[in-house]
């Protein structure tokens, strides 16, 4: 084992590995912060481990002075509702509509030039069409998210539908089955953890339009909350909460992942060890 | 098996052709119900869209086939189960779920209909059903077990046993034992045996494998082309060369070395 390609990391070195990017920025982070603060106290800029922990306290631990609410529970609690609703709206949209674009060439005929046409419009570029069609409110934001990602869920969907084997189509066909009992017992069970992948990739851009949208027109969320703070610099609200927002969608895509491992488990042992 | 019964499968004045590319011409066959039919030949001789177009997949260009006297349906039914090479059996579903399908597809209960499912006794009847054929196949300890965890030669089984549920009238096999090991092969060969003269099956099946056709058919058929037109290959299309009755197992090898034979010098 002399190639390089060939030498594999210990367990417990893989560990350790994985920890040291982290920990060298954390290093960086505190020494730069140091050098700062010593030359000027009052810099804003990269705050001391102690000022992040007061703001912590009080925006999450504190009711706000002004409107006696927990800020920062109130943020979560309202982004993470209007990202619920979008995403779940999306997948439903997409995983139905991707299904019978995939499998009814007379759904699809019509339907997919659409789709196609509708994911290259860029959703942020039409945002100020939702805050005059749909208002300032709730629903403005969920509709930017959905239109957002269901173009891509939806061709998602459609291709892994396309890459079923044809084999089982007609197997199902010698079978018996008609085409709604073949969607809905061969194709849909089949389709639903790739949902599942696709949503998780998705993920990503629901929160991006999530947080321009809150950061343009809103009065609470964690989006809004990190753009009303960059007026006052306050660098030790902004870093707690983009890293709440990373812990946040960590574990949704973790969650995910567990529960497509759990519910489809010929899905994941099919694929091998590949459960990244 | 007497002449005198009707055939079960007639083929009459069959022609394919993909625009000016014949790949078979003036196939005139027929065949009676139970014959086991091999059916051998070169690679892209038409052995595949024969099976296409007795499977309704495609639609002859010419001529018809027969099935009990009617016309074939223009797609996949009951009447005729397939196994292919692989890809066979539903991934997502259990072994005794994949032999399920078939009942759950097509009994008349209105959750049949909507749901492709069956609830209650009419599932637990389905159930003893397909644990019956998973007997016979020899999966009957991997019911519960999905196709990912069995192997080849179990899949291939299970792919089987899954096709005969619907009782078909006709069972192709599209290389079913083609990417099996050789071991395993000897065991799908009397499986094979034993299904098709305990359910009195009609059985089409396709093979690279000529020893393996000749083991297993009563009949075999050789498609070829019989008129070449060196400038133009694509102008004319095969047809079945020989077509060898066997009293399964014996002849065997005379057979083989006379096919041998004529191969070698038509090559």
């Amino acid at each position: 084992m002399t190639r390089l390609i060939n030498r594999q990391p210990s367990r417990y070195s893989r560990l350790m590995l994985g920890l040291l990017p982290f920990i060298v920025l954390f290093v960086i982070y505190l020494v730069t912060s140091d050098a700062r603060l010593a030359e000027n106290p009052s810099d804003k800029l990269l705050p001391s481990l102690g000022s992040f922990a007061d703001a912590i306290v009080r925006m999450g631990f504190e009711p706000s002075k002004r409107t006696g609410e927990y800020l920062l529970w109130q943020d979560t609690f309202a982004s993470l509702q209007r990202l619920g609703i979008a995403v779940g709206l999306s997948a439903m949209i997409g995983l139905v509509i991707g299904v019978f674009n995939g499998m009814i060439p007379y759904v699809r005929s019509p339907l997919s030039p659409l789709v196609t046409a509708l994911s290259l419009i860029p959703p942020m570029a039409i945002l100020p069409i939702l805050f005059i069609t749909f208002g300032l409110g709730e629903l403005s934001k969920v509709v930017l998210i959905v239109i957002g990602i269901t173009p891509v869920i939806i061709r998602d969907i459609q291709l892994r539908t396309d890459a079923l084997p044809s084999e089982q189509l007609i197997k199902a066909q010698t079978l018996g089955g008609n085409s709604w009992q073949i969607i809905l017992r061969v194709v849909l069970p089949q389709t639903m953890p790739r949902l599942i992948d696709a949503v998780r990739l998705t993920l990503g851009s629901a929160w991006l339009f999530l947080i321009a949208a809150e950061a343009i027109a809103a009065t609470e969320g964690l989006g809004y909350r990190i753009f009303l703070v960059r007026r006052y610099l306050a660098m030790d609200v902004i870093l707690p909460y983009v890293f709440w927002i990373t812990t946040l969608a960590f574990a949704m895509d973790w969650s995910l992942k567990r529960i497509s491992i759990l519910a489809f488990p010929w899905y994941h042992s099919a694929q091998g060890a590949r459960n990244d | 098996m007497t002449k005198h019964e009707p055939p079960i499968i007639q083929i009459k004045n069959l022609w394919k052709e993909y625009g000016d590319n014949v790949v078979l011409e003036r196939v005139n066959l027929s065949v009676q119900a139970g014959e086991f039919v091999s059916i051998v030949g070169a690679s892209g001789c038409g052995k595949t869209t024969f099976l296409n177009l007795l499977l309704g997949i495609e639609e002859p260009s010419q001529g018809e086939i027969l099935l009990d006297g009617q016309p074939l349906d223009p797609e996949p039914s009951v009447e005729r189960g397939i196994v292919f090479q692989k890809y066979s059996v539903f991934p997502h579903l259990t072994a005794v779920e994949n032999v399920m399908l078939g009942q759950e597809f097509t009994q008349s209960a209105v959750s049949s209909c909507l749901l492709g499912r069956l609830f209650g006794t009419a599932r637990r009847a389905a159930k003893e059903e397909a644990m019956d054929i998973l007997e016979k196949v020899g999966l009957a300890a991997a019911a519960d077990k999905y196709p990912s965890e069995l192997s080849g030669g179990m899949q291939q089984r299970l792919a089987i046993a899954q096709a005969l549920i619907r009782k078909p009238r006709i069972l192709l096999l599209d290389e079913p034992f083609g990417a099996l090991d050789p071991g395993i092969r000897k065991d799908m060969h009397r499986l094979t045996r034993e299904l098709w003269t305990e359910q009195k099956l009609t059985v089409f099946m396709i093979t690279h494998d000529l020893s393996e056709g000749f083991e297993l058919g009563s009949r075999l058929w050789v498609f070829d082309k019989t008129r070449h037109d060196l400038q133009a290959p694509e102008r004319f299309g095969a047809n079945v060369t020989f077509d060898i009755p066997l009293s399964t197992g014996q002849e065997h090898h005379e057979h083989l070395a006379k096919l041998q034979a004529a191969k070698s010098h038509t090559a």
